[in-house]
């Protein structure tokens, strides 16, 4: 089974990638970056990152998210993360990054957000 | 119990989901708590990955050597690349504003942040030594 699964749904304009798994170094990164790319070429630039099925991520991961937040930003889109475990809510203060990401524990709460 | 485990991997990145597995099997065969398994497996998957990726640049034929050991006090962890070695305070502080933004350059800050101390050395005969300890 691959190290993280991505599930793909759309809200109006909002693309909502579910993931499922270890965001850490090697498949789980590479997993993710393609995705984005992908949404990026698609002209989706409006993404929320549900987290609530990761379980574990690691430096590389954590800056995976934030290769994926600039080249989103790039495009004139906005990434946002939804439902952070309290594990990966200590990684993103420990590494400052609470203070760059728009992190929610509701979806409809994040969903509004990009309006 | 076992007390002190030692294991040589080759420079391939799933040599850091193997380490990590070596590392969770010998602190729970010794008894540490969840924390520290947390801790632990963090300190040691992000030090591999340095060792595999900055320290033998990927190259097989270059091991890292890694020596898990347990004492009623606390865990400790040595590991060895074969690299070039690198001096720890020259790598840039991640939550630096300027640096925020980078992709990479966090490893160092969880070692640190989740064990009780990490300290490099440069080996004499080449390659970077890495001794970490988490308290029990």
């Amino acid at each position: 089974m691959a190290e993280l699964n991505i599930t793909e749904r759309q809200a109006g304009d909002v693309t909502i990638l579910d993931m499922n798994g270890k965001v850490t170094i090697g498949e789980g990164s590479v997993a993710l970056r393609t995705v984005i790319r992908r949404l990026l070429g698609e002209g989706k630039n409006k993404i929320l990152l549900n987290l609530s099925g990761v379980g574990y991520v690691d430096s590389s991961g954590i800056g995976e998210f934030v290769s994926s937040f600039t080249a989103v930003n790039k495009e004139g889109g906005t990434l946002k993360l939804l439902k952070l475990t309290q594990k990966i809510q200590d990684l993103l203060a420990i590494t400052k990054l609470l203070t760059v990401f728009d992190v929610f524990d509701e979806e409809s709460e994040a969903l509004s957000s990009y309006n | 119990m076992q007390k002190e485990n030692t294991l040589k991997l080759p420079s391939i990145i799933e040599s850091v989901e193997k380490a990590a597995q070596e590392a969770a099997e010998f602190a729970g065969q010794n008894n540490f708590g969840d924390e520290t398994l947390f801790a632990v497996d963090m300190a040691v998957r992000e030090s591999v990955a340095n060792a595999v990726k900055h320290g033998n640049k990927l190259d097989e034929t270059k091991s890292v050597e890694i020596t898990f050991s347990s004492s009623d006090n606390d865990l400790k962890i040595t590991i060895r690349d074969f690299g070039a070695g690198f001096a720890v305070e020259e790598i840039p502080d991640p939550t630096n504003p300027e640096n925020l933004l980078k992709a990479s350059g966090r490893g160092i800050l969880f070692m640190r942040s989740f064990m009780d101390e990490v300290e490099w050395t440069n080996h004499p005969e080449g390659g970077t030594i890495v001794k970490m300890r988490k308290n029990r």
